[in-house]
C-alpha cells in the first residue's frame, strides 16, 4: 500500500515537472526574439519535458511491454531532438553574417589567452 | 509556297497568309495598327528633370494611401464584406451541422450493412486480424492499387517539372544541388554518427510495421513512409554518393514497376477467380499467424515498397533534379 502511494507521487510529480517544462518551453519560445535563444528554450522542452513526462508514465505503467516501448521512444527522442537542433544552430551560425551582434562568439583566439 | 500560284498571289488568300504568319515571315499588325512611340522627355537637362517630377509626383499620389478617401473607403469596404462572407459561411455550416444524424445513433445511414459485414465476416473472408487493412487489401484492393499508382504518376509528373539532365558544366544537377545547399552544414559528424546508429533501426520498424500490417495497426502505407523517412535521414547526412550506390532512377523503375504489376496480376486473379466462384488456390492461414490471411502480406510490401520509393525519389527530386 505504501508503495503503490510513493510510485503514484513519483508518477505524477515527473508528470508535473514535464509540463511545467513544457510551459516553460512555450513561454520561451514565444518571448525570446532571436532564433538561438528560442532554441535553447526548445530544446528544454524536447529533452526534459519529453523525458520527465516518460520517467512519469514508465513509473505509473510499473514493470511492463509499455514501459519498455516508453523507453524506446524516450532514446529515440533524446538522439534525434538534439541533433536537429544542433543542425538548425549550425545553419544559423553559417548564414548569419553579424553574428556578433547578436550573441558572444568564442573563437579559438580567445579560447587560447 | 505553292506549285500553281505565285508566291504574291498565295499571300493574299487566308491559307497562304496563316502559313506565312506561322513562318513568321509576315506580321499581321504591320501597317493595321496604329503604332505611335512613347513620348520623351526633352533632350536638354531641364526638361529631364521636369519629367522626373511628374513621374515622382504621381508615384507619389498612388502610394499616400493615408489620405486616399477612395482607398480608405476600398479598405473599410473590404473588412466589412469580408466578415459577412465568414459569418455566411460559418452560419451555413452550422446549419447543415445542426441536420447531420446523431453520433452514434442506430438508424444512422453509416450503420448499414457494409460497415457490420465488415466486422462479423472480415476475419473469416480475408484472415486479417486488423480488419481496416483486410478492408483497403482485400474488398477494396483496387482502391488501394489506384493510390499507389497515383503515387507512381505524381513521380512520374515531379520527375518531368524538376529532371535535371546536365552532367557537367554550370546548371548540372550537381552544381544546382551545391549552390542549393551551399550553407548547409555538410559531412556533420554528429548527424553522421546520430544516422549511423537511427537509420538501421527506423529501416527495421518500417519493415516491421509492414509486415505485421495484417496483425497489428500499419501496413503499406504507414511503413513505407517509415522507410523512406529513414532513407532521407541517411541522404541527408552522407549526401548523395553514398545513396546513389543502392538507390538510382533505375532502382526506383524497377521497384516501382515490378511492385505495381505484381499487384494488378495477383489482384486481378484473385478477383477474377471470386467473383466466377472458382478455387483460387491462395491459403488463408490461421488468423493471427505473420504467414496468414492470403494475398494481404505480399500486398503490403508492394504497397510499402512504392511509397517508400516514393517518399525519397521525391526529396531526391526537389533537391538535386535527379537520384
Amino acid at each position: 500500500m505504501v508503495f503503490e502511494w510513493i510510485r503514484f507521487i513519483a508518477g505524477t510529480g515527473l508528470l508535473v515537472i514535464g509540463v511545467a517544462a513544457f510551459l516553460l518551453e512555450i513561454l520561451g519560445v514565444f518571448k525570446f526574439r532571436y532564433v538561438l535563444n528560442r532554441m535553447h528554450a526548445a530544446a528544454m522542452g524536447d529533452t526534459l519535458g519529453i523525458g520527465a513526462v516518460l520517467a512519469g508514465l514508465m513509473i505509473l505503467f510499473g514493470f511492463r511491454f509499455v514501459t519498455f516501448k516508453l523507453a524506446l521512444v524516450l532514446v529515440f527522442l533524446w538522439c534525434a531532438s538534439p541533433v536537429s537542433s544542433h543542425l538548425i544552430s549550425r545553419l544559423e551560425c553559417t548564414i548569419n553574417e553579424d553574428l556578433e551582434k547578436s550573441c558572444e562568439i568564442e573563437t579559438k583566439k580567445k579560447r587560447q589567452e | 509556297m505553292s506549285r500553281r500560284i505565285p508566291e504574291n498571289e498565295y499571300g493574299k488568300r487566308p491559307m497562304g497568309a496563316f502559313r506565312q504568319w506561322m513562318e513568321g515571315s509576315r506580321d499581321p499588325y504591320a501597317g493595321n495598327v496604329e503604332v505611335r512611340a512613347h513620348d520623351m522627355p526633352g533632350e536638354s537637362e531641364e526638361q529631364l528633370k521636369k519629367y522626373q517630377e511628374e513621374v515622382f509626383t504621381v508615384l507619389r499620389k498612388a502610394q499616400d494611401t493615408a489620405n486616399n478617401n477612395q482607398y480608405t473607403l476600398f479598405r473599410k469596404f473590404y473588412r466589412v464584406a469580408a466578415l459577412l462572407c465568414c459569418l455566411t459561411l460559418t452560419l451555413l455550416l452550422f446549419i447543415t451541422v445542426a441536420y447531420l444524424p446523431p453520433v452514434g445513433n442506430a438508424g444512422n445511414p453509416a450503420n448499414n450493412e457494409v460497415a457490420a459485414k465488415y466486422i462479423e465476416d472480415g476475419m473469416q473472408d480475408t484472415g486479417a486480424v486488423n480488419i481496416v487493412t483486410g478492408m483497403i487489401l482485400d474488398y477494396r484492393a483496387f482502391d488501394t492499387f489506384g493510390e499507389s499508382n497515383v503515387l507512381f504518376i505524381a513521380t512520374c509528373t515531379v520527375l518531368i517539372l524538376m529532371r535535371n539532365d546536365k552532367k557537367k558544366g554550370k546548371g548540372s544537377a550537381e552544381e544546382e544541388e551545391r549552390r542549393d545547399s551551399f550553407h548547409e552544414p555538410k559531412n556533420d559528424r554528429i548527424l553522421q554518427t546520430v544516422a549511423m546508429v537511427l537509420v538501421p533501426f527506423i529501416i527495421l520498424f518500417g519493415i516491421y510495421v509492414i509486415l505485421n500490417g495484417h496483425l497489428s495497426p500499419g501496413g503499406g502505407f504507414s511503413g513505407g513512409a517509415i522507410i523512406g523517412a529513414g532513407l532521407i535521414l541517411y541522404l541527408n547526412a552522407f549526401g548523395f554518393e553514398k545513396t546513389e550506390r543502392f538507390f538510382t532512377a533505375k532502382t526506383y523503375k524497377w521497384i516501382s514497376f515490378l511492385a505495381l504489376s505484381f499487384y494488378c496480376i495477383a489482384k486481378s486473379y484473385s478477383f477474377y477467380t471470386g467473383a466466377h466462384h472458382l478455387e483460387s488456390g491462395i491459403p488463408l492461414g490461421t488468423p493471427g499467424d505473420i504467414l496468414s490471411s492470403g494475398l494481404i502480406l505480399p500486398l503490403n510490401i508492394c504497397v510499402g515498397l512504392v511509397v517508400a520509393c516514393t517518399m525519397y525519389a521525391f526529396f531526391a527530386l526537389f533537391r538535386k533534379g535527379g537520384f
